[in-house]
């Protein structure tokens, strides 16, 4: 069912776990299936220096969480932000058609993580302000 | 590869070798088509008469009540839609449970679309059918309930002989879908008071592509099929000779050797149990008391089911899972949501269903392996 670049990012997932101190998380639900991720930043001087991920899913969800925080590490916001899911589903040599949404759940993570890292940053300057 | 461990016998089963050895001279000896008058021809006749009967006395019923089908599918759906057709005279209701197998579903809710109206009986959280709420549902133009015997995914035993007995009162047609029963619990279709009941070879180590269908004399089903005269009508198609005879051998094993089965399988089944509730936390037992003794179904908290299969299958284990990942259409298990489980659970679970050739080794090494299996996985989840 799956190729063995899929099979091998789910049996020895990248960057899995809790990140401490985070510039951003994004926490994303499939709706679709009930699949949930969470994906942690760390940003310094506007480039993704770290990323880690928790998801509750299929191998095709655990996979392209996996290869996703592999794509955006070390890239700039607008460049993450330019990720696409089918990025993800190509440098995972593919996906069964049924599992395309499992990449598009990874996307949704990295863009929330953004969102909340942009959130927290507006925060602070507000502080600042005050 | 390491070797197979298979525990997935609900979804199908080896084919034992005596079946096999039985069915064989009906392949390239006695291939004669049972139709034909010739002596070639009636050897066949014989040997499906003769399974026939072997298969009438184990339902304790009438030979010409036993019909060959292709699957347990098509008995389902000629007891269904040919019943509900036949008598839509009498009435147009049927009732059904919301753990049923998709044959009998699907078969009740495509008969919406000719004029039927159908309810669904609520299951507990065991998983066993509400009797008062089946009571409730029955109207004077109820003409079918159909309720499994045994459900798929949890083992769960349904009350099958106190249906029948509410169905006879009402003059209400009977019909239970008793795949997962055979050789686990008693077919007896007087016992049972069921005028109908469907069986699938390939569950019990017969091939797959055979099933039977008992029903009642007296109940005249239109059938799906348009033929000859075989089967009664009932179901026109030349019969399969050498599946039959295996169908009725497999069936005769099966019950020869029922207490020496349910006594391995049920200690077997308790160490598979024991074993995971002793190695791994936060475990959600799907499989209630009143079950058979081949099925165990669990929900593993705070990971998914298709990734439980996937790592199993590196170790050779075959298992199922009620995942919406494995269903195709992203829906978890209709029947552990009907229990009033939550969506991450449904997602959870897995079930390990037992056969006679399993060994006590392979449940030793079943336990070890998904110790391993759901904490990796875990490591993974955000729900630890």
């Amino acid at each position: 069912m799956y190729n063995q670049i899929v099979m091998n990012h789910f049996r020895n997932p990248h960057n899995v776990g809790k990140m401490e101190n985070p510039s951003g998380v994004g926490k994303v639900g499939n709706p679709q299936c009930g699949d949930e991720m969470v994906i942690y930043i760390k940003v310094e001087n506007n480039v993704i220096v770290d990323v880690t991920f928790e998801t509750f899913g299929c191998v095709a969800a655990i996979a392209s969480s996996s290869v996703t925080t592999d794509l955006i590490k070390g890239k700039t916001i607008e460049e993450a932000l330019a990720l696409s899911n089918k990025e993800v589903a190509d440098k995972l040599g593919g996906l069964p058609l049924i599992k395309i949404h499992c990449s598009v759940l990874a996307e949704d993570g990295i863009k929330a993580a953004i969102e909340d890292y942009r959130k927290r940053e507006a925060e602070k300057k507000n502080e600042q302000k005050i | 590869m390491e070797k197979l461990v298979y525990l997935d016998n609900n979804a199908t089963t080896k084919v034992d070798h005596a079946v096999v050895e039985a069915m064989m001279k009906y392949f390239t000896e006695d291939y004669g088509n049972p139709s034909s008058i010739y002596t070639h021809g009636q050897r066949a006749r014989e040997a499906v008469e003769n399974a026939r009967k072997r298969v009438a006395k184990i339902l304790n019923c009438e030979q010409r009540d036993v019909f060959f089908t292709g699957s347990g599918t098509e008995s389902d759906n000629i007891a269904i839609k040919g019943v509900a057709r036949k008598y839509k005279n009498k009435g147009n209701h049927i009732i059904t449970s919301s753990i049923e197998h998709h044959a009998v579903l699907k078969s009740v809710e495509y008969l919406a679309k000719e004029g039927f109206i159908y309810d669904i009986v609520k299951v507990n959280e065991d998983g066993i059918i509400d009797i008062d709420h089946l009571k409730s549902l029955i109207k004077p133009e109820t003409i079918l309930i159909s309720v499994m015997y045994a459900n798929n995914e949890t083992g769960a035993i349904q009350p099958i002989e106190d249906i029948g007995k509410i169905a006879k009162e009402k003059g209400i047609y009977f019909h239970t879908d008793a795949v997962q029963g055979v050789g686990k619990l008693t077919l007896d279709v007087k016992k049972l008071n069921v005028d109908m009941l469907s069986l699938s070879g390939h569950k019990f180590h017969a091939p797959k592509g055979v099933g039977i269908l008992y029903k009642r004399t007296g109940i005249n089903p239109i059938p799906l099929f348009h033929g000859g005269h075989h089967e009664l009508n009932v179901r026109p198609s030349t019969e399969n000779v050498p599946y039959i005879v295996g169908i009725a051998e497999a069936l005769n094993i099966a019950y020869r050797d029922i207490e020496k089965h349910r006594e391995r399988q049920m200690k077997l089944k308790e160490r598979l149990k024991k074993g995971l509730i002793k190695n791994i936390d936060n475990i959600l037992l799907n499989t209630p008391e009143k079950s058979v003794f081949n099925t165990l179904n669990v929900s593993f908290i705070g990971i998914e089911g298709e990734s439980i299969l996937f790592t199993l299958d590196e170790s050779g284990i075959a298992i199922s899972t009620g995942s919406a990942c494995t269903s195709g259409s992203l829906e978890p298990s209709h029947v552990i949501k009907a229990m009033g489980r939550n969506h991450a659970t449904c997602h959870g679970s897995v079930r390990f269903s037992l056969s006679k050739y399993t060994t006590e080794e392979e449940i030793d090494f079943t336990i070890d392996k998904v110790k391993s299996t759901v904490e990796k996985i875990r490591k993974i989840s955000p729900y630890k």
